[in-house]
């Protein structure tokens, strides 16, 4: 296993790109495991598939993230998802937060794909390798989970197709739509908090825009988008917390139910 | 690019059939031990091609993951494989057959089997064969791109429409023919780099 942090001289550096790829692995494994709760419950069998594979793609991600960190530290990729508190958590809170219904899984996993595509190109022009190549590689697998998204959130709250099919939406779906979206943007936001680490990497010339270039470009990619089906872009303050640890007791549920196996035999080989 | 088949990439009919890629080429005669390496490489070659994706009916050498073998003079060999989708649970498997395989060969002390992401899987890494043998399977394999327009696997149609992009593996998406009703998968190979 090539060491990504490693070879980084500079230990204030070093300690900010891990940050940042904390940040990257905790998202992943947050929203992935999110998603794996629709297995056996989507609305139909397609849908299912789709999320059920969303959430193996984004685990799969988050665990090639932690493998780049871990090789220079003990516990390996196991104690880095399943044996941190919580405070030392990195995701945004958005992608903690439980599914609610259909709508809002849909609505955050458009809006967490036009960010994370964003950030996945960034990262694979950090000029620091192997990072940068497994970026681009998770970039390219990542951008049929926003087709998916877009699709959905279309036929939810979109204009009615010339064909339809009779699963056009109603009103209500709409409504609800747009309900999802003011609840879950001011969290949205929060995929911008920048810490300290953000000036390091910035300085260092590893990362190659501000949060606030980066909140831009995401705005002009999911605007549009929203737009189109009718929404209304929320006017809201972010809700902040995530990158610097701080998280909401939905997260401390989730992490206790996802190490529940592992906690019982932290030992164990599979 | 013809108007023709505007997603016509080129690489691939360059490519012999069933052949590994031009990595080997007389670097072998250099090494000081160089028969037995060589010999090695071959025995390394062989087993490769006898490892099957255990999804798919094709050989991890028809699919194009294998990136590069070396073999030392001391019996070491290191084996790197580009994947098509990085959280493929048979990525596990396959890295598993590889090394036992290679373990098998007489004269071969240690193993090392890594995947490679400084080159992206792309289409152009399959082989003819490996593309006749799915196309046989029944799965729609595109020639470069995933956004050419899909083939029905049955009938020949072009009057498909898509299911899912998910499908029952990573690398699949649904579809069903309009023309034979015949429901078919397509490959999906991850979005172009």
């Amino acid at each position: 296993m090539s060491a990504a942090l490693a070879t980084i001289a500079d230990p204030a550096v070093r300690a900010a790109f891990r940050e940042w790829l904390l940040r990257v692995a905790d998202d992943e494994l947050m929203i992935g495991h999110r998603h794996s709760e629709w297995t056996g419950v989507g609305p139909d069998i397609e849908s299912d598939v789709a999320m059920s594979s969303i959430a193996q793609e984004e685990l799969g991600h988050a665990r090639l993230i932690y493998e780049q960190i871990a090789a220079d530290e003990p516990g390996g990729v196991d104690r880095l998802a399943f044996d941190r508190p919580p405070a030392e958590f990195r995701n945004a809170v958005l992608l903690e937060q439980p599914n609610q219904g259909w709508e809002f899984s849909i609505v955050r996993l458009a809006l967490y794909e036009a960010f994370e595509g964003h950030r996945l190109a960034l990262l694979a022009r950090c000029g620091h390798e192997p990072v940068a190549s497994l970026a681009a590689t998770l970039g390219r697998e990542e951008r049929y989970h926003g087709l998916f998204a877009g699709t959905w959130l279309e036929r939810l709250a979109g204009p009615p197709a010339p064909q339809s099919r009779g699963q056009t939406q109603s009103g209500d779906a709409r409504a609800r739509v747009q309900a999802a979206l003011e609840a879950a943007w001011p969290y949205a936001l929060g995929f911008f908090e920048t810490t300290e680490a953000d000036g390091t990497l910035l300085r260092a010339g590893l990362l190659g825009e501000s949060a606030e270039r980066q909140r831009e470009a995401w705005e002009a990619s999911v605007r549009p988008l929203l737009e189109r089906c009718g929404l209304n872009v929320p006017a809201a303050e972010p809700s902040l917390g995530g990158r610097r640890g701080v998280h909401t007791p939905d997260l401390t549920q989730m992490h206790t139910e996802m190490t529940e196996v592992w906690r019982s035999d932290p030992e164990a080989r599979w | 690019m013809t108007a023709a088949r505007p997603w016509a990439c080129g690489a691939e009919p360059e490519r012999p059939d069933g052949a590994a890629r031009p990595w080997a080429c007389g670097a072998e005669r250099e090494r000081p031990d160089g028969v037995a390496a060589a010999s090695l490489e071959r025995a390394a070659w062989d087993v490769l091609r006898s490892v099957e994706d255990p999804e798919l009916p094709i050989a991890i050498t028809d699919l194009g993951l294998v990136r590069d073998v070396h073999v030392d003079a001391g019996g070491r060999v290191s084996v790197r494989l580009v994947p098509t989708w990085t959280a493929c649970p048979a990525l596990v498997v396959i890295r598993g057959r590889v090394r036992e395989g290679l373990l098998a060969i007489p004269g071969v002390r240690d193993v090392s089997v890594e995947y490679t992401y400084d080159e992206p899987w792309t289409l152009e890494r399959m082989t003819s064969r490996g593309r006749e043998q799915l196309a046989a399977h029944g799965l729609d394999v595109p020639a470069c791109r995933f956004a050419e327009p899909p083939v029905c696997p049955y009938c020949g149609s072009h009057d498909v429409a898509m299911d899912s992009l998910f499908g029952p593996t990573l690398c699949r998406s649904t579809y069903v023919c309009r023309q034979c009703r015949n429901p078919f998968e397509r490959f999906k190979p991850p979005a172009e780099p």
